[in-house]
């Protein structure tokens, strides 16, 4: 700095313009010493990291970076997108009637007998799920809490900017939070379902999507998760490292696959209620 | 042409600025958007008025000095520079909007200024390889593959003008900083410091308050060299090879 | 009415101290071993100064970091990675001889010499030509993507008309590549605490006391803050002034202040009448052209340059048939034909223009056609060779060089004059060094292709930090306690720094700092351009002065000092521009032989071409500051060829 002793250069201050700058030229401004100039001020404030990075093991490097909380994301992404898709498939049980489904559901519960307790494999899955859950929001929110604070300002002259998958990131992670509370109170532990019985799935499918309320939720939130996924599974191709063109373009091509598939699989329960096909 | 400008103008970094609107005439198409701004310039001088302040240098769209978002976009409607845009991609009777970069890391320092040291310090974190004068081997001693050194060249075009910063919602620097990390991690040369380049550049530019990447792709839209969006997967692979 | 400034009186003969004498190829290692060097544990308390961070700032600031010593650095821009250095295409030579076709540092040593029409020395050019194999080796380890080969070795090109293959390139962006890798290695010292880097922060003023230089003065462009900065030496890397045409190839904001100041405080300029005037540019499409654009001289390989017979023929091109149509080059130079010299190119299309045969706005341009290449090549072929270039051209001036013939005029873009400095880069000030472009020493009346780059970083990575521990050794660190602001010299510096900008600030007068600056460049346009005579340097050294009075009178500069106020950093340097002009044109006036990029009409052989007078000009000349408008003192550094022999160019 020009006005510390220690780094060999010292510095005089004269403000040019100031009246009578000339005649005062070579004195020394009070201020000057004590007071760095607040470019240098500037500097030295947001010169370092705070912690150099590597320093704390893998998962500090880990959280501790926003590359590295899109890889928490991406991976607690793509372990409920697995989830998805097989909830999906399940679903579809729907279709064979009562008996298969809520044998199919019971099954869930004994799975892994006599090894596994009754309902410890759903339990194990419900943790896992629930540990997903808690870290892609809470990455998530992280995230875009840095994100709009590093764009204080907006521009004054407005264009659309981004695909609409990706500008409803967002809004559609608030969307299906609060989709899995209502999903929860109403099919699994049945206090929002009209019907609520334990251990008739069947029956308490059909219940809920008689109702008008039910349907528009299911829908929006099916939507909203069709384009969650279309964005979302490229995304965490890209976090992954995914870069070989030719991958790029089969991932990318996977990720309009899958939201597609998965909209049109779930949609289909509310869809063969309404239409009678489901009764 | 006659044209109406709407511009942003800021005294200095505390104070609040506003858009501010101008007439300017007699532009000729041949202009570039620079020149057309000088021209606003020596007007507002002679009006006794302060002239609107804009980083500018080499005006051939190499130095990197020049960036103002024209309309929304960064660098204005053709993939170049601003000092290589030219007023015929306008139409007479037009109205400009004209805005400096905004993100958290680029305050502005007066009217289409910021201060984009915020990059510098990304760079001097990693983005170099270590080699002091001198020391160098025969340049032959180490052959590299044509297309390592194209690829490695790809990403070496960055000029460092901040517009992808300026195009992302996120206020990312991502594009920036994975140019750099691909550049010389592609190269043999800077293979010793591959895994603690990639920390310490992404680690300065999250301690820059740069946002992070949502895959928006505005950046790549935005960027006058070209430098492609799978730059930034690519920082992703490296940086998490470096975190195994 | 005082001594007219032509009057110039001639002072003692100047020579070079430190040049080593014997064999020429072993000048350099005698140098470097004579060179006292400075202990490491020592260094850190020395501190430089080096203003400038284009290819010499910026490497000469990171090997000096590098070797220990506490190193202050300053730019104007807001980054060090945007010196202009950034904007160089073509390549950088060096004498590797990686094609086996001939080449050696001996070559490249003759070829420069030559080629700088034998007003360089020697010494310098030898050490230039070593050097130059070090230099890329250094870059391929700093990472630099220079072009290669399938095999993976580096690529070659020849450039400039030379005949062997030695220019090295990173596509059409050298520069850029070449400033990144000494701009990261700046980078990484500043990180590390070994450089205090100011960017936004221009040098107006150099501190000499007791005849050393011992800082600058600086004023910071955002806040308008004006500090003073010691050291034990101070290095000037701040390029070339070619701005002093307003229109040149050069960034806009390039200038000569802190060079002039030098000059000022006691640094001889020496050869500021040597610039070099590059054939191949973008022509001005009008009034408000603020800057213009070279294209690589690789165009004339392939394009053939014509006008139209008639003067005044205003119909397109392609309306013009063959026999009515004057490929100039080809019928003056059959040998040669398109690829004559940078100058010779550049006269002659000076010369067609002033007989009104010149094409496109205002009559001043030259076409340079591509049909017959894009017949016999193809229009692959040709893309793939210079698409780039095309697409550039096509930006700029919105036609499609394809279809029709591009337009293209000689513009200024570099200066081979500067500040005088000795074998150690050392000027007339002790302690004060000047490298890259801002010095005069290596390339004599005329610049190669491709060796602006070399000289750069050879002063930068390899020269100066030799040269500059012998004085630092010999003047030993004393601390800079003695230097306050009420030190006389420092005061001084100050106060003629506060005194200059507020009297700018001040002036309210009705004409802009560019109106002037656009009229001292058209000016020096026209009468100490591409060629001069008597009669327009003496119209040129009468207006000057008047311009200087009327810009003093007339300049308006508004808003305040105290913070960021482009206008009065742009007056400040046309201020500067206004005193240099002056002497430029008066080295032009004394000089009567044309050399290099000096050409003096009353100079030429019976056929036309320049003729150079050895007799009476084989020198540097170097002028002394005297006073604003007072007549300077020349002082003669003779030049002696001991292995090149002056011979006179011929093209014909």
């Amino acid at each position: 700095m020009a006005t510390t002793a220690t780094t060999g250069t010292t510095g005089t201050t004269q403000t040019a313009g100031s009246p009578g700058a000339g005649t005062a030229a070579g004195q020394q401004s009070p201020g000057a010493q004590q007071a760095p100039t607040a470019k240098q001020a500037q500097r030295n404030q947001r010169a370092r990291p705070p912690a150099p990075p590597g320093g704390g093991g893998f998962l500090r490097t880990l959280w501790g970076s926003t590359i590295g909380k899109k890889v928490v994301m991406a991976v607690s992404g793509l372990v409920m997108l697995a989830y998805l898709v097989a909830h999906m498939l399940g679903n579809l049980k729907v279709f064979f009637g009562p008996g298969e489904m809520n044998g199919y559901a019971h099954w869930l519960r004994t799975f892994g007998e006599p090894v596994l307790h009754y309902e410890w494999f759903l339990w194990v899955v419900r943790v896992v799920l629930l540990a997903a859950v808690v870290l892609h929001g809470v990455s998530a929110y992280q995230l875009s809490r840095r994100d709009i604070a590093a764009r204080p300002v907006k521009y004054q002259h407005k264009r659309q900017r981004t695909s609409y998958a990706t500008r409803t990131m967002r809004w559609g992670g608030i969307i299906l939070t609060l989709f899995i509370v209502w999903h929860l109170l109403d099919l699994t532990t049945g206090t929002v379902n009209p019907r609520g019985q334990s251990g008739h799935p069947y029956e308490n499918i059909v219940a809920a999507f008689r109702t008008w309320y039910a349907n528009v939720i299911y829908i929006v939130a099916m939507l909203a998760v069709g384009l969650h996924i279309r964005h979302g599974f490229w995304s965490a191709a890209q976090t992954l490292g995914v870069t070989k063109p030719g991958t790029a373009r089969v991932l990318k091509a996977t990720s309009n696959v899958l939201a597609l598939v998965l909209t049109l699989g779930f949609l289909s329960v509310p869809l063969g209620v309404m239409t009678g096909v489901v009764n | 042409m006659r044209l109406t400008l709407r511009i942003w103008r800021q005294q200095d970094r505390d104070e609040p600025g506003a858009m501010r609107t101008y007439e300017v005439e007699d532009i000729s198409p041949d202009m570039s958007f620079l020149e057309m701004l000088d021209t606003l310039n020596e007007a507002l001088i002679l009006q006794g008025e302060e002239p609107v302040a804009f980083d500018h240098d080499c005006r051939e769209g190499i130095c990197g000095a020049c960036g103002m978002v024209i309309n929304g976009q960064a660098h204005g409607p053709e993939r170049t520079t601003a000092c290589q845009l030219h007023m015929r991609h306008f139409a007479d009777g037009d109205t400009i909007d004209i805005e400096p970069w905004r993100a958290a890391a680029f305050p502005v320092v007066r009217d289409l200024v910021v201060d984009r040291s915020a990059l510098d310090r990304v760079i001097g974190a990693g983005g170099y390889i270590t080699a002091p004068t001198g020391s160098a081997p025969e340049a032959h001693a180490t052959p590299v593959p044509k297309p390592t050194a194209d690829d490695a060249f790809t990403h070496a075009e960055c000029i460092g003008c901040g517009a992808c910063v300026a195009a992302c919602p996120n206020g990312s620097a991502m594009l920036f900083t994975s140019a750099k990390v691909n550049h010389l991690n592609a190269l043999p040369q800077g293979a010793p410091e591959r895994g603690t380049r990639v920390l310490d550049m992404v680690g300065q530019m999250d301690a820059e308050g740069f946002g992070g990447c949502t895959l928006a792709g505005e950046c790549a839209t935005a960027c006058p060299k070209g430098i492609p969006l799978p730059s930034i997967a690519a920082m992703n692979r490296e940086f998490l090879r470096a975190v195994r | 009415m005082s001594t007219p400034y032509e009057s110039y009186a001639t002072g003692d003969p100047l020579v070079d101290t430190k040049a080593p004498g014997g064999p020429v190829a072993e000048r350099w290692d005698r140098r470097r071993f004579e060179a006292k060097l400075v202990n490491p544990a020592n260094r850190r308390k020395h501190t430089v100064i080096v203003v400038g961070t284009g290819l010499a700032g910026g490497s000469a600031g990171a090997t000096l970091a590098e070797q220990g010593y506490h190193v202050v650095q300053f730019c104007y821009q807001d980054s060090p990675r945007r010196a202009h250095s950034v904007a160089a295409q073509g390549g950088i030579n060096a004498a590797k001889n990686y094609r086996n076709d001939g080449d050696s540092v001996h070559r490249l040593f003759y070829d420069t010499v030559k080629g700088g029409d034998f007003r360089s020395r020697e010494s310098n050019v030898h050490r230039l030509a070593e050097i130059s194999t070090e230099i890329i080796d250094q870059c391929v380890a700093q990472g630099v993507p220079f072009a290669r080969e399938y095999g993976g070795l580096l690529d070659t090109r020849s450039f400039g008309g030379v005949q062997v293959s030695r220019t090295f390139y990173a596509r059409g962006q050298t520069g850029q590549q070449l400033l990144l890798g000494a701009y990261q290695a700046l980078s990484r010292q500043i990180a590390a605490g070994n450089i205090e880097m100011h960017p936004r922060t221009e040098m107006l003023d150099l501190i000499v006391v007791e005849g050393r230089a011992r800082g600058i003065v600086a004023r910071d462009l955002v806040t308008g803050r004006i500090d003073t900065y010691f050291a034990d030496a101070v290095v000037l890397a701040t390029g070339g002034y070619g701005n002093v045409f307003y229109l040149s190839t050069n960034a806009k904001n390039s200038n000569t202040s802190a060079i002039w100041r030098a000059h000022r405080r006691g640094a001889y300029f020496a050869n500021p009448c040597f610039t070099q005037i590059h054939p191949t540019c973008i022509p001005r499409s009008g009034e408000h052209q603020s800057k213009l654009t070279l294209m690589s001289e690789s165009l004339r390989n392939d394009g053939r340059i014509w006008v139209p017979q008639r003067a005044g023929d205003a119909r397109a091109p392609q309306d013009i048939p063959e026999d009515e149509r004057d490929y100039y080059l080809e019928r003056q130079y059959p040998s040669f034909g398109n690829l004559v010299p940078r100058d010779i190119a550049s006269r002659a299309a000076k010369n067609v223009c002033d007989e009104g045969r010149g094409v496109g706005p205002g009559g001043q341009g030259v076409y340079l056609d591509f049909a017959d290449a894009l017949d016999r090549m193809g229009r692959k072929a040709v893309e793939e060779k210079y698409g780039n270039l095309f697409e550039m051209y096509a930006r700029i001036t919105a036609e499609d060089p394809y279809a029709r013939p591009m337009r293209i005029y000689p513009a200024i873009h570099y200066t081979m004059g500067g500040l005088w400095v000795d074998y150690d880069l050392q000027t007339t000030v002790p302690g004060l060094f000047a490298i890259g472009e801002a010095n005069f020493s290596d390339h004599g009346a005329n610049r190669l292709g491709a060796s602006a780059l070399m000289q750069g970083l050879a002063d930068g990575y390899f020269v100066l930090p030799a040269t500059l521990s012998d004085y630092l050794a010999r003047h030993p660190h004393t601390g800079h306690e003695d230097l306050g602001p009420d030190h006389p010299a420092v005061h001084e510096a100050v106060f003629s720094v506060t005194d200059r900008l507020y009297a700018l600030l001040s002036n309210n007068g009705d004409r802009t700092p560019d109106s002037f600056h656009r009229e001292l460049g058209s000016l020096l346009w026209d009468e100490c351009g591409m060629s001069r005579n008597e009669a327009g340097l003496r119209k040129a050294l009468d207006r000057i002065p008047e311009l200087r009075a009327e810009f003093w009178r007339r300049i308006k500069v508004p808003g305040s000092g105290e913070a960021l106020n482009q206008s009065l950093e742009k007056a400040n340097r046309v201020a500067d521009h206004l005193e240099l002009a002056e002497l430029m044109c008066l080295d032009a006036l004394h000089r009567t032989e044309s050399c290099g990029g000096h050409f003096r009409e009353e100079s030429r052989t019976p056929d036309g071409e320049a003729a150079r007078k050895d007799e009476e000009f084989s020198y540097a000349a170097a002028w002394e500051f005297t006073g604003t408008g007072t007549p300077p003192v020349l002082h003669r550094e003779e030049l002696t060829f001991e292995y090149v022999h002056p011979t006179q160019r011929s093209y014909t």
